[in-house]
């Protein structure tokens, strides 16, 4: 299988604080990593670091995407070459409805114009696959969403886009059961051709029901500390992260 | 190239052609009794005015200069030059007007609007109306669109000017005030009789063209019982070296169960002190709207004021304010709640970048009559980078307990997590960071003029994008 992403020996810090001590990892095309670990362990640090956020710098190693270094690029034009990141806490912006905004941001992944009514029928059967009221799309961009229609919009943005590869920051946080499970499916859906890379980051192992994981993945203070196939994903939701925290 | 995210200054190039000044007649500079009979006498003025221009001088000698807001130092009322008339008489036919005014005029655009969107255009180029025309459909709906001095020259108008010019803002409201009762020129005069709804606004477009000069007109609106009146003014002049002065006055009066939506949009150049007064009172079930746009001039003095005298008298202020290098701007406004059960809703966002300064000022006072009335402020600031400044001084003077008063505040800068969301989806920083702008101001952005509305959002693109790319 084909490499897509390639981390080498990251170390990335917050102002003086170093967060993430040297990760190293490797996705190719079409798997589903799950990374685990606990609070503060560094997990959104890296994949806020993959998508190039600036208030991460990366003081040593490198990020290659599709066999270029990234490293130093904007998160726009990471976002152009195929990675997407969903947010934990996705962010309110105010005057741009979230038709205009997906809209634009297709357009800005796949450097086309799209007409206006076949996006439309495209967005209104992803919003039903996500069983979402279509009137959201006339609305301004989470602006008074409730947690779980953020989370939503996240994965409609997901399955709109199509990314090569996609990080979900604890995408099933603060959501009940039913929205985990739809979220779920929508994941499923964004997975299920074999083509699409995924990072899940997770605290739930409920999300990961039904999905195909290939590798998972254990971060404890800023490093891997484990590395498996899905049933490290059990062995942590039996046994929790006592034995790499006393590994320490 | 590389574009800069950020940029000295609104490109405001666009309104800084300018002619050579060619004027018939320009009067010196300064303020003397000698000056204000020549306006008169210019003018024409009946009696009751001159005495009351020269009265008005009296009350600016005796009245100190603003000493509370933002320094006015660099204006010279000694190098003010306050009347200057332009090569032209007014003309009601667009075609009859000289062509360096007409090419003035038709770069900004104002003739077309026009055609397309209004029901009657004035247009005033330094101290005299050159173009009014109003369309003869609202004519005949009995609608009065002129410009003042006609009006009061005209029998049929005469008392109602009388009775009305500056009642509402006497001279003795403040130095600039008994300046503008001294000195006033030009400006429009408007009355929509009872029932009467105007379904297309009405514009006043504002030039002043020479350098070192005054503008002072005088807007007076009656909008009568029942009525429904739209009516837009503009604002913009060249940028010269010398400080030029707009101390223009505006009253309105809302009949009852009338309604009148004022709205401005200033792009007055970065050497124009802006002290301008406006005023409107509210009869019974009467509404007033107000939406103001600030964008240009270097020092900004600006409260619109509504007086909500009758019961049930409704006011609503919308205003966005963009000050960027060496401007300071202070705008806010006033409300009086003077008679039961009226409301009134203050909605204001202001923009500083590069050093300037936005302070928003509002003073609410519920008069102890006033009980069942409501009152909302919200004011939201946004800086974009360290060096500019904002702040806000909200007033409130409630004297019933019967009142329902809220305020908030909001100072903020661009989020850097915004940003970075935007990003994520594609978007370049500059683009992300002129969507956070427009969303910012589209609440208010949305209440202006369409066409103002697509100026602003441009002014902002502009802003943000720093060279053209």
């Amino acid at each position: 299988m084909a490499n897509l992403l390639q981390i080498n020996n990251l170390h990335a810090a917050i102002e003086e604080k170093e967060l993430l001590h040297g990760v190293s990892l490797e996705v190719n095309a079409g798997e589903t990593h799950v990374l685990l670990g606990p609070n503060g362990a560094g997990k959104s640090t890296l994949g806020y670091t993959i998508m190039g956020s600036p208030t991460y710098a990366v003081t040593e190693g490198s990020i290659v995407f599709d066999g270029e270094d990234i490293t130093k690029l904007p998160a726009d034009k990471r976002a152009k070459m195929g990675i997407f990141l969903s947010f934990q806490t996705p962010v309110e912006i105010p005057g741009i409805t979230l038709s205009n905004f997906l809209r634009n941001a297709l357009e800005q992944r796949t450097g086309e114009r799209i007409k206006l009514w076949d996006f439309k029928k495209k967005m209104q059967a992803t919003m039903d696959v996500l069983h979402m009221d279509y009137a959201y799309a006339d609305r301004d961009l989470n602006v008074g969403f409730s947690g779980g229609e953020k989370k939503k919009a996240e994965i409609l943005q997901l399955l709109m886009l199509k990314p090569r590869l996609a990080i979900l920051d604890e995408t099933d946080s603060g959501l009940d059961v039913d929205a985990v499970k739809t979220v779920s499916e929508g994941i499923h859906e964004f997975q299920k051709d074999g083509e699409h890379s995924l990072i899940i980051i997770t605290h739930n192992t409920k999300l990961l029901d039904g999905l195909r994981v290939d590798k998972a993945h254990v971060l404890v203070s800023g490093a891997l500390v484990a590395d498996g196939d899905a049933a490290l994903v059990d062995d942590i939701n039996q046994n929790g992260y006592e034995k790499y925290l006393a590994a320490e | 190239m590389k574009e800069k995210t950020w940029v000295q200054d609104i490109n405001t190039g666009f309104y800084d052609f300018r002619f050579e000044e060619d004027e018939s007649l320009m009067f010196e500079s300064g303020i003397t009794p000698r000056i204000i009979n020549e306006i008169a006498d210019e003018k024409g003025d009946i009696d009751w005015m001159r005495a009351f221009r020269l009265k008005s001088l009296e009350i600016y000698n005796k009245t100190p200069m603003v000493d509370w807001g933002p320094s006015i130092e660099g204006l010279d009322m000694s190098r003010i030059v306050t009347y200057i008339r332009p090569k032209t008489r007014m003309r009601t036919n667009w075609e009859d007007v000289p062509d360096e005014v007409k090419d003035t005029f038709e770069r900004l655009g104002i003739p077309q609007a026009e055609r397309e969107s209004l029901a009657g255009v004035g247009a005033q180029y330094d101290s005299e109306l050159v173009y009014h025309n109003v369309r003869k459909e609202v004519a005949e709906q009995g609608v009065v669109y002129t410009d003042l001095e006609s009006a009061m020259h005209d029998p049929r108008y005469e008392y109602i000017i009388k009775s009305h010019f500056m009642k509402l803002v006497p001279p003795t409201d403040h130095k600039f005030a008994a300046l503008h009762g001294a000195v006033w020129s030009g400006g429009s005069f408007v009355y929509v009789p009872k029932g009467v709804h105007v379904d297309i606004p009405l514009q006043s477009y504002f030039r002043l063209n020479a350098k070192g000069a005054g503008q002072f007109e005088h807007t007076l609106i009656i909008v009568d019982e029942g009525a429904y009146l739209h009516f837009i003014e503009g604002c913009s002049a060249p940028k010269y070296y010398e400080a030029s002065l707009h101390a223009g006055c505006v009253e309105l009066y809302v009949r009852k169960n009338a309604t009148l939506r004022y709205s401005t949009i200033e792009n007055w150049s970065k050497n124009m002190y802006n002290l301008n007064t406006k005023r409107a009172i509210v009869e019974e079930g009467g509404k007033i709207e107000w939406v103001s746009g600030s964008f240009g001039s270097h020092v900004s003095y600006l409260y619109p004021m509504s007086i909500l005298h009758g019961e049930g008298a409704r006011s609503e202020f919308t205003g966005i304010t963009f000050a960027g290098e060496g401007q300071d701007l202070d705008t806010g406004t006033k409300v009086v709640h003077a008679a039961p059960n009226t409301s009134s809703y203050v909605n204001t966002r202001s923009i500083s970048k590069s050093g300037g300064v936005n302070t928003f000022r509002s003073s609410v006072q519920i008069n102890e009559n006033a009980h069942g009335s409501k009152s909302s402020v919200s004011c939201e600031s946004l800086m974009l980078d360290s060096i500019s400044r904002s702040d806000t001084i909200p007033a409130m003077d409630i004297r019933t307990n019967q009142a329902d008063v809220g305020h908030e505040a909001k100072i903020g800068r661009i989020s850097d997590d915004v940003v970075f969301y935007l990003m994520s989806r594609g978007m370049s920083e500059e683009d992300a960071r002129a969507l956070i702008v427009r969303g910012f101001a589209d609440n208010v952005s949305k209440e202006l003029p369409l066409e103002y509305a697509v100026e602003m959002n441009n002014l902002i693109g502009i802003e943000m994008k720093g060279s053209v790319g």
